[in-house]
C-alpha cells in the first residue's frame, strides 16, 4: 500500500492562458483504475460523511476497480444528477477529500495523499455521458403529465427538473436568461466547465421531456400565482444568489471596475473574448486586480490573465486578499491553478479606496496591510488592518469579487413568499416548502452562497417532496 | 421576437431612428409605462435594453424606438419585417408610478421623446393636465410630435437652431413655465424628463430651484438587466443603485450625473473599432 496519488493531467499552464480551453484533462482507464486501487475501502468509511449529498464513495470507488463503470454510475447517480459538472466543480478538498481516512487529523483541507475522488467521480461521469447511460426513470401513474414549473436554470434548478421529469411529471423550466444553465453558464468559466459537458447534461434533460422557456422572469413575465392559473400544480424555486456585492469604497463607481458577475457574464455568457467577432466589449487592463479570495476571484483573476495574453498584453493580473491563503475559501486546484498561470496574490491586503483619470477610469487603487487576529464566527483567523501602512498600486481594470446575495426579482414582488434577514426564501426543512403552500426552493436563494452540490442537494429533496404531495392531492 | 413592422421614423443629418413593432404577447400583456426590455439582435450579439414605447395587448406586439448609435442599434435598424429578433425579455425596471397630480410637465430630448411618450400618455389617461416640451438640435431631427400632442394637453417645441419652435432649450421654456406668474411652479406636481445626460442635469437644476418634484429615466450601460452584473449602477442621494432592478426612474436631484456620463462612455473606442471593423456607419 501506500501508493501515490495519480496525478491527473493538466494542459501545460503558459499553452491553457492562451484560450479557454480545459486545463484538467481527467483521468485516462488506467489512471482512473490506479487510483481507485489506493482506496482502502474503508470497514467504516467516513469521506461520504463529508459529501453533502452523501454519495456512497466507498461502494462507487469498488464499482471501479471492479471495472464495473456503470454499477458506479448508477451509485452516483442515486445522490448527484451531475456527476461530470460535479467532478469538475466541486471544493472536494473541502468535502469528501477532507473526511477521507487518508488526510492528516486537523488539518484545514485534504492532504495530498487523500483518494483523488473528485477526479474518480468526474471519470465515471464522462464515462457515463459517453456511453450515453441512462437512468431508469420511476414514472408514477398518479402523477404522470401533471404540470410543475422550475424557476431558473442554475444547478439547483437543473437538478429538480431532471428529477421531477423521471417520476413522471411535466417539467418547465423558466430562465430569465438567453441560454440555460445559470452560474454553469455565466460564472464558470469554460476552462473549468467546458460548454459541451453542460450543454450535453442539458441535452438529457430536454431529451426527458423537460421543456426550456428562456428568455421569460417569473416576477416580471409572469407572477407565481398566474404560474398556478396557467395549471402548473408545484413550482421549485432555484433562484440562485445572483446579485453582486461591492466593497463600499471611494471610487468604486470609477469606469473598468467590474462586479465578478459582469466581468464573467460578459466573458462567459456574452463572449467578450472573441471580441469583436462577438460584440459584447469588455476592458482588459495592463494591470488587473481582483479582489476576493473565493472561487469566484480565481475565476475572474484566471480569465482576466487569459484576456491580457490572447491581446498580447504582458499577463499582469493580481489578487488582493485580507487575510492569508489558508484562509482563502477557493478550491487549492484553483489556487495553484491561478499561480502556475502567473497570477500574483497579494495576502493580509485591504483595499481603501480607488482612484481615476480624468475620464472617470481607474487608475490606482490605495491599500492597507493587514495582520491576521483572532478567529472570527467562520472560524478563520479576522484581519485586522495595520494603522498606517497605507500603500498605492497601479490599476487600470479592477473585479470585485466578495460575494453575492439573493435574487430578489421575484421575492420583492411576492410578498406572501417569506425571506429572512438576508433576502434568501425561507423554507421548511425537511420538505424544502416554502411559506407558500406548492412552492420549494432549494440552491443559493436557500441559506446563501454555497456550493453545486449542495444546492442539487436541496433539489433532490425538494423533487422528492414535491412528487410526494402531489401524489397525495390525488389527481 | 419576430418584427411585424419596421418603419424609419427619420433619418437625417447623420441620425437614423427606427420604429419597430415587435411580436411578444406575454412582454406586450405585462408592459407598464416607464419600463423596458432587453434584446439580442443576433447570438453573437450584445443585449441592449429599450424603453417599450407602446404595447398592443390584442395583437401581442410591443413597440420599440432605436436611434443608431453603435453597432447593435445599427443592426436592429437594419433588421427586416418577418426576421426575429435572437432574445427579448422584459418588461424589466419598474413602472412609473402613475397618479394624479393634477399637472405635470413631460420633458423629451432627442430620443428621448420616444421615452416620455408611454409615461406623458399614463399621467394623461390618470387625469392629469400634461403639459410636454419636445427638443431637438433642429426641426428635422424631432420624432414624435404628433403622437405626444394627442396625449398631452400642451405642446411646446425647442430647437438649438430656432428651425422649429423657438429657438433654444427645453430648460428656457420650463423655466418661463414656472415663472408665468409667482405662484407658477407651484402648480405643477411633477416634472418627467428624459433625454441626453447634459439635458436632464439642466432640467434638474431648474426644477431643484423651484423645488418640483422631478423624475428622470437613465440610460446606464447594462448587460443581464436583472440585477446580476451591477454595471448599471448610479449613484442617487450617495447611494449606489442598480439602474435595472432599483430603477430605471430615479428622483433628479440626486443623481451623480457626472459619474453616469463617464459611465456610458467606457466602451466609445471600441464601439467604434467593431462599426469599422464590420464597416457599418
Amino acid at each position: 500500500m501506500n501508493k501515490e496519488p495519480v496525478k491527473v493531467k493538466e494542459v501545460e499552464a503558459i499553452q491553457r492562458v492562451s484560450g479557454f480551453k480545459e486545463v484538467v484533462l481527467g483521468y485516462t482507464e488506467k489512471e482512473a483504475l490506479a487510483e481507485a486501487s489506493r482506496c482502502l475501502q474503508c470497514k467504516n468509511p467516513v469521506c461520504s460523511s463529508g459529501c453533502p449529498v452523501g454519495i456512497d464513495i466507498k461502494a462507487f470507488i469498488g464499482q471501479i476497480i471492479n471495472k464495473d463503470y456503470e454499477g458506479a454510475y448508477s451509485t452516483i447517480r442515486q445522490k448527484s444528477n451531475f456527476p461530470s459538472i460535479c467532478g469538475r466543480v466541486c471544493p472536494a478538498e473541502y468535502q469528501c477529500r477532507k473526511a477521507c481516512i487518508l488526510t492528516k487529523k486537523g488539518s484545514p483541507f485534504a492532504s495530498q495523499s487523500a483518494i483523488n475522488i473528485h477526479f474518480l467521480e468526474r471519470f465515471i461521469g464522462d464515462w457515463g455521458s459517453k456511453n450515453s447511460t441512462k437512468i431508469s426513470a420511476n414514472r408514477q401513474p398518479l402523477i404522470a403529465n401533471r404540470k410543475v414549473a422550475v424557476v431558473g436554470s442554475g444547478p439547483a434548478g437543473l437538478c429538480a427538473a431532471g428529477e421531477l421529469a423521471r417520476g413522471g411529471l411535466k417539467v418547465v423550466i423558466f430562465e430569465g436568461l438567453h441560454k440555460p444553465g445559470g452560474v454553469l453558464r455565466y460564472g464558470i468559466p469554460p476552462f473549468r466547465l467546458p460548454r459541451d459537458i453542460l450543454d450535453f447534461e442539458i441535452g438529457q434533460l430536454r431529451e426527458l421531456g423537460v421543456e426550456m422557456v428562456t428568455n421569460f422572469i417569473i416576477g416580471k413575465t409572469l407572477s407565481l400565482q398566474e404560474l398556478f392559473k396557467e395549471g402548473f400544480e408545484a413550482v421549485f424555486l432555484g433562484l440562485g444568489a445572483g446579485i453582486p456585492s461591492f466593497l463600499g469604497i471611494p471610487g468604486e463607481n470609477l469606469c473598468n471596475i467590474y462586479s465578478a458577475n459582469e466581468f464573467l457574464t460578459r466573458v462567459n455568457l456574452m463572449s467578450a473574448y472573441k471580441f469583436p467577432e462577438f460584440h459584447t466589449p469588455v476592458t482588459v487592463g495592463k494591470k488587473m486586480v481582483v479582489i476576493g479570495g473565493g472561487n469566484t476571484a480565481m475565476d475572474a483573476a484566471r480569465v482576466a490573465i487569459r484576456l491580457q495574453k490572447m491581446n498580447d498584453i504582458p499577463g499582469d493580473t493580481t489578487i488582493f486578499y485580507r487575510r492569508t491563503e489558508i484562509e482563502m475559501p477557493a478550491r487549492r486546484l484553483e489556487i495553484e491553478h491561478a499561480k502556475e498561470e502567473g497570477i500574483k496574490i497579494k495576502v493580509l491586503t485591504q483595499p481603501l479606496s480607488f482612484s481615476g483619470s480624468k475620464a472617470g477610469c481607474v487608475e490606482k487603487i490605495k491599500s492597507l496591510e493587514c495582520r491576521l487576529g483572532e478567529p472570527d464566527s467562520s472560524g478563520r483567523r479576522r484581519p485586522i488592518p495595520i494603522e498606517g501602512s497605507e500603500f498605492v498600486n497601479d490599476c487600470d481594470a479592477a473585479i470585485v469579487a466578495v460575494g453575492l446575495g439573493a435574487n430578489k426579482i421575484l421575492t420583492s414582488v411576492t410578498p406572501e413568499l417569506k425571506t429572512d434577514k438576508y433576502g434568501d426564501v425561507t423554507v421548511d426543512s425537511e420538505t424544502m416548502e416554502t411559506s407558500i403552500k406548492g412552492v420549494f426552493a432549494g440552491g443559493d436563494i436557500v441559506g446563501g452562497e454555497g456550493t453545486v452540490i449542495e444546492a442539487m442537494g436541496m433539489a433532490k429533496k425538494a423533487a422528492k417532496s414535491i412528487i410526494e404531495s402531489l401524489s397525495k392531492k390525488g389527481k | 421576437m419576430k418584427i411585424i413592422e419596421t418603419n424609419t421614423l427619420l433619418q437625417a443629418l447623420g441620425v437614423k431612428i427606427t420604429r419597430l413593432k415587435i411580436l411578444a404577447p406575454a412582454i406586450a400583456k405585462k408592459a407598464s409605462p416607464g419600463q423596458f426590455i432587453a434584446l439580442m439582435v443576433s447570438e453573437n450579439g450584445e443585449r441592449i435594453p429599450l424603453t417599450i414605447v407602446e404595447s398592443d395587448i390584442e395583437k401581442g406586439t410591443i413597440t420599440l424606438i432605436v436611434q443608431e448609435i453603435g453597432l447593435s442599434t445599427k443592426l436592429l435598424g437594419a433588421m427586416k419585417e418577418g426576421e426575429s429578433l435572437y432574445s427579448l425579455v422584459g418588461p424589466l425596471g419598474h413602472a412609473t408610478e402613475i397618479k394624479n397630480y393634477g399637472k405635470i410637465i413631460v420633458i423629451g430630448g432627442g430620443v428621448g421623446i420616444a421615452e416620455i411618450y408611454p409615461v406623458a400618455r399614463g399621467f394623461k389617461a390618470a387625469g392629469n393636465r400634461v403639459e410636454a416640451i419636445l427638443g431637438a438640435r433642429t426641426k428635422d431631427l424631432l420624432i414624435l410630435e404628433g403622437e405626444l400632442r394627442k396625449v398631452s394637453d400642451d405642446v411646446k417645441i425647442a430647437t438649438d437652431d430656432g428651425s422649429y419652435g423657438r429657438k433654444g432649450f427645453v430648460t428656457d421654456i420650463l423655466k418661463e413655465a414656472f415663472t408665468q406668474h409667482p405662484a407658477s411652479s407651484a402648480e405643477y406636481g411633477l416634472v418627467y424628463a428624459v433625454g441626453p445626460i447634459p439635458m436632464m442635469k439642466a432640467v434638474s437644476s431648474v426644477t431643484k430651484g423651484f423645488g418640483v418634484k422631478t423624475l428622470v429615466s437613465l440610460n446606464a450601460l447594462m448587460v443581464d438587466a436583472t440585477g446580476m452584473c451591477g454595471g448599471c449602477r448610479v449613484t442617487v442621494g450617495g447611494k449606489v443603485k442598480f439602474t435595472c432592478v432599483d430603477g430605471p426612474e430615479f428622483d433628479a436631484q440626486g443623481v451623480d450625473w457626472e459619474e453616469l456620463e463617464k459611465r456610458n462612455r467606457v466602451y466609445e473606442d471600441k464601439e467604434k473599432h467593431i462599426c469599422k471593423l464590420k464597416n457599418i456607419k
